[in-house]
Parts: C-alpha cells; structure tokens; sequence
C-alpha cells in the first residue's frame, strides 16, 4: 500500500465512523426530543384530535400555577397550569421543587392520561427571579414577566420592611 | 483536496451562524395577555391616599369620565420610562390615576417629584389586594375605562409614546363618543 | 464617583486594545521592531486598566453602594461580605468584566513569555486585542455594569439564599479561568496561520497554556457538577443541560487539542488539525456563552436573556472564529506536515482519539444545538432528554476505551501492533471479568452500564500495567512528568466512568410518609425517623428531620435534611442531608409535612454506590495535567 493508499483507507475508515455516529445520533433525537406546548395548543391539538396529545404522548406543558389550584396529599400534588385562555390539570408524585408556588411559572413534564389529566414525572418552576425560559415567553408576554418578577421582588422588599 | 477540506469548518460555521441568527430574531414576538376584565365594569376602587394632603381612590373617581388607571411602583424601573407619556396624556385631558403597588409613602413623593406627577389621585396599595382584583400581573399595567366605569383595554407594560400616539389616543378618541 | 473611574478605565483600555491590535500586527509584517514590541506595555497597561475597573466594581458593592444599579439588582446589606464580592459576577454585566479581566491576565502571562519568537508574540498579542476590544466593546456598549440608579434605592433587591454559597461563587472564576484561558491557544494559532508557521517549536509554546486552561475547566466543570448534586436535591450531577453541555464542549476540544499538541511538539506532525482544534476550543468557548445569554436555550441555569445581547455575542463570535476560520481556509494548506508515520504507531493512534474525541464532541453539540435549529425554523419547542446522549455516547466509548489502552503502548512513526495486542489481553479478560461480575451479583444484565464498566477498567487495567512495564516493575522512576501525568489522567477518566455509571445503574430510590420512629428498609440500610425538629438559623426558619442509618445492626451515621424558610428573601430552600458509606453516599429531602399530623412527613431517599469515585477520578485528572506541566524544559520527549 501506498501513502496515498493508506491515508485514503484511514479517511474512508473515518468518514464511516463518523457515519454511523451521525445516524445513531438522528436516531437517537428523534426518540428522544420532548415538544413544549401551551395549554390553548393542548386544547386546539385535542379538539383536531392530535396524535401528540394522545394518552401516554411524551410532552412538557407550561405556564402558570392557577391562584387556589393547588392541593395535595402529602406525596401527590394536583395543580392547574393556566396560560389565562386555557387550563391543563397537572398531578405530580413526588416533593415539589422549592420554587414551586401558586401564581408562579411552572413546565411540566410527561403525559396525558384518559382522563385528560396530565401526569408530571418532574416539574420545573422559574429557577431565578430574572430568568424566564424561552417557552415561557411564548406563552406570555415580555413586558408580563418583567413586571411580574419586579413584582415578587418588591413582595419581598414590602415583607422585610414590614417586619420589625 | 486540501484546500477544499480546509474551508469545511468555515462553511459549517457559517451555516450554524445563520441558524443563531434566525432563532434570536424569533425571540421578538411577546404574546398578547387579554385581561378577562376587557367588556366588565372595573372592579371596586377604594384606596388611601398615597401622597400626603391629597385625596386616595373611591369608586367615583372611575364614573366621572373617560380615566386611565395606572398600577406603578416607585421600585418599578421599567416605570419611569413611561412617565412621559403618562404627563403628555395628563396634558392631552385624560384624567390619569395612579395606583401604587406595594410601596411607601415617602418613596412615592420622592419617585413623583423626580419624574413627574401625571396623576389627579394616588391611591396606596400597600399589601396588592386591588392589584389582585384588578388581575393585575405585572407593573406597571395601565387600564383604560370609560365614563360608564367599564374597562375597555388593558395595557401591559410600560406606555411608550408610539403606544401612545398610535393604538391608545384613537382608542380614546372612540371612547369619548 | 469610583464607579465612573472605573467606566472611563475600561473605555481608555478599549481604545488601547485597539491599539495593541493594530500596531503590532502590522509591525510584524513590516518586521518593525519597535512596533512590535508595543505589545508588551500596551498589554501590561490594558490588564492594570481593567483590573482598576473591576476593583471599582468590588468596591461599590463591598460598600453596597445603592446608586449603583447593578449592585441594587445583586445585592443586600444583609448579605456576608464574601457573597456581596460574589455577587460582583452573578449576573450577565459583571461576569463579562470578569470575562475581561482574566483575558486580560492570560494576555499579561503571554507579554512575558520567555523564548518565543518577537514575530510570533506580536502577532498573537495582536489579535488578543482584537478579542479584548470585542470583549470590552460588548461590555461597555451592551451590557454596562456602570449604571447609576437615580434616586439610589434604600435598599438592594437580591437576597436569594441559593446564590450565598461557596462553591456557587467560586465556580465562574474557575470556569472562566478555563475558556479564556483557551484564547491564548487561539491567538497562537491564528498567529501561526498568519505567519504561515506551526512549528515544534509553537507546539511546546502553546501547550502549557493549553494545559492550565484545560486544567481550570475540569475543575470548574467539577465543581459545578458536585454543587448540582447537594444544592438541587434531585440527586443527580449531570444533565445533559445545555448549560451544563456548553462547559463540556471546549473541554473535549481541549482534550483533543492537547494531545495534538503533544504529537506536533514531538513529532512535527498534525499542524492543521492542532491549528484547528486551538481555534476549536476557544470558539466553543464563545459560542456556549453565545447560547446561554442570548435565550435561545431553554435550561435552568441560564442567565436572564437579552436578544440584544444575544446578537452582540453572536456578532463577536461571528467576527472572531469567523475570521480565524477564514484564515484557516486560506492559510492552512501552507503548514506543510514534516515527519511522516505509518498507519500503526503512536501519531496515529493519537489522530484517532482526535477523530474520537471530534465525534464526540459533535454529538454533545447536536443535542445542544437542535432545539435552537428547530425553533429557528419554527419547527416547535422542545428540549433533548438525557437518553440521547446515553444512546449515543456508549458506543462510542468502548472502541475509544480500546484505544486509549493501546495508544500508549504504540511507539512512535512505526509500531508493531501484534505485541501491544498480546500484552493488552490481560487487561482486557480483567476488565471483562469485573463488568461482567454486577450481573451476576444482582442477577441483572444492564446492557449500558456492563459496557462502560468495561471500558472503564479496561483503561484503568491497561494504563496501570503501561505503569508497571515502564518502570520496570515499579523500580525505575526517572521518567518524564508527561508521562506520569498521562498516566494520573486516563486513571482519573477510568474511575470517573466508573463512578458516574456505578452511582447510576445502582442506584435506589425511595419516597414516602414517615412518622417519628418509623424504620424504613432501604439499600441494605435500616433508616430511622428519630423525628423532625423546628428550630432557628442566623436568617432563617427550619424544619430539620434527625435520621439514623444502620446497617446490619451497627450505626452508619445520621442524615439531616431540612427545610428552610427565609423571611428576608420570601424563599424556600431545601438543603439535603448527605451521609458517606464508604465510597458510597445516602442521600435524604425533606418533604411537606401531613396538614392533619405535623410530626408526618414526606421524604425521599437515594443511595448512590460508588458515587464519590467521581470527584476523585475529576481530581486525578486535574492533577495528571498539573503533573504534565512539570517539565524541566520545552521540547523534553514523553514516553
């Protein structure tokens, strides 16, 4: 062989390596890639019978912990998510992330059941004061989440102040 | 062949720029948030006064005329970018109220005198309970009412001139009649 | 009035990095000399310029200074003094200073750099001011920490307990540490495209900056990796985030890069691909900022978005690889390769790990980088699950794993492959025998983790063996630090996997109701509820639950979660008790309390085995590469 044989060979032997990872990978996104929908959408893709809201579809849905929504039994928790057109019921098992509270951004992850109730295997409330997830943002508007988050920090400020 | 080989990460990077690209400019498209007040009579108003020496807010204040309710903080940064549009809609001959969400009496004077004062009444609303009637989810919001007292529009944000001068003043202009 | 001399200190270092890249660039292609020695001060002069910036910065938030608008949004005056300096760059403005603070310190450690070519330093300082004029264009431009607030605030508005930790604080210096270190590697390699010149010589002076980049990234990405377990009280330290992916990526490329490097210092070959993986690093460097500013990326750690100022990064980092792929384009077919090698020997294993690490590395960055594809072309919103990654890293870990046996034994320009493969049964029948053994002892085949436990202690087997022939059966030491470095490293990566896939694939988990001296059977664990204890801290309110953990009769240790309340932030914390067994740690949250029984709460536990061979495997590779920087002088050979 060749130099020239033998670098063709050694790029060739490459470019199918890089081959195979290439479809591995487009194989393994497309199983693996969860859609975010608002509840409006959840509604409008039930109404057209979508498959992607089917029972046991993967999906996450997000918005906002509807104000007296929310009860639990200890373990299981049932919330509404509300992106003020449209509500979803939402029941997780398990303990709630810190952040969690009524009137707050919340993204849920999992699937509907029969019942239209979607079954969160792990929630995601607003992680920071100041951060608002791109989903978010497509479910309300800017300005809604800046004054909203200038909102929770004069909350704050007010119970500090108000307190000997 | 090794000049060709050499441009590839060029030619990937540039695509994967562009990509960037789009998806920042798709970032600028703030979803509208109806208030399910829009058509409804404004909720009650009663209010302490915010400012010493002046009146606070009761229900009439919203019957007397065409009025615009303004939720605003002193706290609220966002707010003072619309105070100019809020004394030029005072001068226009909106009657402008001011609702001070979650604030002190001393930094309303102080927040007022700096910027301005577009407001026939302050109210105080110290703990945010008419901000929660009022469906209020952000600062500052503006809610646009008739002579009926019925709320016609919500304005989320803070009201730049252009908001001003194109949507709001037509909208007003219809109200009037 | 400190804080305006800090603003005009940055413009006047802006306009001097103007300077610094202009005058020496082109004095270097006029071989004028004293123009090309204006590098030095003009760089000395922009560091001290941006450190008096920064430092003005510390000072009006040391002294909380509310007329300040960024240290009203990040700070309090309750807050302890160290978290208040922390808070200097816990948010997008500050952290860009601190950005080009330390690209200004790296530039520093270049200006005097012994035995380097006057051409070369000129060229590479040149265009690292290039860098730093975007840098502080950005800052000064679009993201200005110098903002006065007007009246000042009577108070600052953050006190979010999360961010008052240790780790937290200190984890974006490390990182940053480590990408920017990575820009001197570009500028050297942009220089060498100019020149049209990558010699032995260029390796041996870019390696060491390499090297302690690299070194600093591992333990920021550590360190992140360690806080993510004990803060998030999800019990895991990895997620496949895209924040998390954008520390990974100039990490594999810097792992890429030094091996390349290693190859053209010793060898004079691979002069493209080191070029190119040193423009690489630095670029992913830009562009996982790019992605975690702009809000393109949905991820938890994400800082509040701008698309202002993501368009500002995207056009840095537009300008900056951009240009340097521009340049590689035309000027890379000019570094001619010198020694040649053979399809068997070290270059090329060492090429091949290049090829693997690539491969790597564009798979990590595929998973990044489609949500932002399809969002861009409005295609949905979504996220990509853990399992990607997962699926497809494993098989890509075990060829490599062969590989990083066999490379070391492989000598250079021609090696015979027959013997290495006869030495290396041995370690391979091992590492089979021990990924093969958890199967039978939980009567389960877990496919995945069986696999990369064999690769894991394929590596470990093999490069203790290489250890063992090199010093003749442990009694000759004198051997080169780069090889006792490599050597630290691959065993670091082998008990690293090791413990990243046993803490995974073992572990347990449990969540339920617990009432005061209730016994839960768990993991080969009796734990028990003593009970819940409410209490007060310096500025909090806490639940805390008291738990024992037995085994088999004798007493283990204690767990104590809690749940704490701050009233000052109107925020709710959890902080998760941890309890070491061996090399293994139980792992407790403390949950709502029953609204009827107060005494009865919810709590959730994990046993994670093996768990802490993952900040030792982190440590030993850190500190393979600080033994591989040992060296007595450039140009010495590695085993």
């Amino acid at each position: 062989m060749t130099r020239a044989q033998q670098r063709l060979s050694f790029i060739l032997l490459v470019l199918a390596c890089l081959g195979l990872a290439a479809g591995i990978s487009l194989y393994a996104l497309r199983g693996n890639v969860s859609y975010y929908y608002t509840p409006t959408e959840i509604h409008k893709m039930r109404a057209r019978k979508d498959k992607r809201v089917d029972a046991g579809a993967e999906l996450r849905v997000g918005g906002m912990v509807r104000k007296g929504s929310y009860t639990t039994s200890g373990t299981g928790h049932y919330f509404a998510v509300t992106d003020f057109k449209a509500d979803v019921r939402v029941e997780y098992t398990g303990i709630l992330p810190d952040l969690f509270r009524e009137g707050q951004g919340v993204v849920a992850h999992g699937s509907f059941d029969d019942r239209k109730i979607f079954y969160a295997t792990s929630l995601v409330a607003k992680h920071d004061e100041k951060y608002t997830p791109p989903e978010m943002k497509k479910t309300f508007s800017k300005e809604y989440y800046q004054g909203y988050d200038a909102m929770e920090r004069a909350a704050e400020e007010a119970e500090r102040a108000g307190q000997p | 062949m090794a000049h060709k080989a050499a441009l590839m990460p060029l030619a990937c990077f540039a695509v994967l720029a562009g990509v960037f690209a789009m998806a920042l400019l798709r970032e600028h498209n703030p979803a509208i948030l109806p208030s399910a007040l829009i058509g409804k009579p404004a909720p009650a108003l009663e209010l302490p006064a915010a400012l010493k020496g002046s009146k606070g807010l009761t229900p009439e204040a919203l019957t007397g005329g065409i009025t615009a309710v303004n939720i605003f903080a002193s706290w609220c940064v966002t707010c003072v970018g619309e105070q100019p549009t809020l004394m030029q809609m005072k001068k226009d001959g909106v009657t402008v109220l001011g609702i001070a969400y979650k604030d002190s009496r001393e930094n309303i004077a102080l927040w007022l005198q700096k910027h301005g004062n577009p407001f026939s009444a302050v109210g105080l609303d110290e703990k945010g309970r008419a901000a929660i009637d009022w469906g209020v989810y952000g600062v500052p919001e503006t809610y646009f009412i008739d002579a009926e007292g019925i709320v016609r529009h919500k304005h989320i944000g803070a009201l730049s001139m252009q908001d001003y001068t194109a949507k709001l003043k037509p909208l007003l202009e219809e109200m009037r009649k | 009035m400190i804080i305006e001399l800090g603003h005009f200190a940055l413009v006047f270092a802006l306009l001097l990095s103007l300077a610094m890249a202009a005058v020496p660039l082109f004095g270097a292609h006029r071989e004028r000399e004293s123009w090309m020695r204006l590098a030095k001060p003009a760089a000395i002069s922009i560091s001290g310029l941006v450190t008096i910036s920064f430092f003005s910065l510390i000072h009006a938030y040391a002294l909380s200074d509310f007329s300040v608008r960024m240290v009203v949004e990040n700070s309090h005056t309750m807050k302890p003094v160290i978290y208040k300096i922390a808070a200097v760059w816990g948010n997008h403005e500050g952290s860009m200073l601190l950005w080009a603070l330390i690209l200004a310190l790296w530039t520093t450690r270049l200006v005097r750099q012994k035995e380097i070519p006057l051409p070369l330093q000129a060229r590479a300082l040149g265009v690292a001011g290039l860098l730093q004029a975007g840098f502080l264009s950005f800052i000064l431009f679009a993201s200005s920490p110098f903002q006065r607030l007007e009246p000042p605030a009577k108070e600052g508005l953050d006190l979010n307990p999360v961010l008052q930790d240790v780790l937290l604080a200190i984890h974006p210096p490390v990182l940053y540490m480590g990408y920017v270190g990575f820009s001197i590697a570009f500028c050297l390699a942009a220089a060498a495209l100019i020149e049209k010149k990558a010699d032995s010589n260029w390796a041996g002076i870019l390696r060491p900056y390499a090297m302690t980049a690299w070194i600093f990234l591992t333990c920021g990405i550590g360190l992140g990796s360690f806080w993510a377990y004990y803060e998030l009280g999800w019990g895991g330290f990895w997620f496949w985030d895209p924040v998390e992916n954008a520390s990974l990526l100039p990490w594999l490329a810097g792992t890429a890069l030094l091996h390349s490097v290693a190859v053209l210092e010793k060898r004079g070959s691979l002069r493209g691909w080191t070029v190119f993986l040193a423009i690489l690093a630095f670029s992913l460097s830009l562009t996982g900022t790019f992605l975690v500013r702009s809000g393109v990326l949905t991820s938890v750690h994400a800082f509040a978005s701008d698309p202002l100022r993501g368009v500002f990064i995207l056009a840095l980092l537009g300008a900056m690889t951009g240009g340097a792929l521009l340049l590689y384009a035309f000027r890379a077919p000019y570094l001619k390769i010198a020694g040649g090698f053979r399809p068997v020997s070290r270059e090329s294993a060492l090429l091949l790990n290049n090829v693997f690490l690539f491969t790597v590395l564009a798979t990590v960055f595929t998973g990044t980088v489609y949500p932002v594809i399809l969002s861009a072309l409005d295609l949905g919103t979504v996220t990509v699950g853990p399992p990607y990654y997962t699926l497809c890293l494993t098989p890509l870990l075990v060829p490599f794993a062969l590989l990083m046996g066999a490379g070391p034994n492989l000598a250079w320009r021609e090696a015979q492959l027959a013997p290495v493969l006869k030495k290396l049964i041995l370690p391979f029948v091992a590492a089979a025998g021990l990924a093969l053994l958890p199967g039978f002892l939980r009567s389960e085949f877990q496919p995945v983790a069986t696999a990369l436990i064999f690769a894991a202690s394929y590596i470990g087997a093999a490069t203790l063996q290489e250890l063992f022939t090199k010093t003749n059966r442990f009694r000759h030491f004198r051997l080169p630090a780069s090889f006792y470095g490599m050597v630290l490293a691959h065993l670091g990566f082998a008990v690293m996997l090791a413990g990243a896939t046993a803490s995974t694939a073992w572990k347990s988990e449990e969540t339920l109701w617990m009432k005061p001296q209730q016994i839960l059977a768990f993991a080969d664990y009796d734990i028990t509820l003593r009970g819940i204890q409410a209490g007060l801290g310096k500025n909090y309110d806490f639940d805390r639950a008291q738990l024992t953990v037995a085994t088999e009769g004798l007493a283990v240790g204690t767990l104590a979660p809690e749940k704490r309340w701050y009233p000052g932030a109107q925020r709710a914390t959890s902080e998760t008790g941890l309890l070491r067994d061996g090399l293994g740690i139980v792992y407790a949250t403390l949950g709502d309390a029953d609204a009827k029984d107060p005494l009865r709460r919810v709590l959730r536990f994990y046993f994670h085995p093996f768990i802490l061979l993952l900040p030792l495997g982190v440590t030993l590779i850190a500190l393979g590469g600080a033994v591989a920087l040992l060296r007595r002088k450039r140009g010495e050979h590695g085993a």
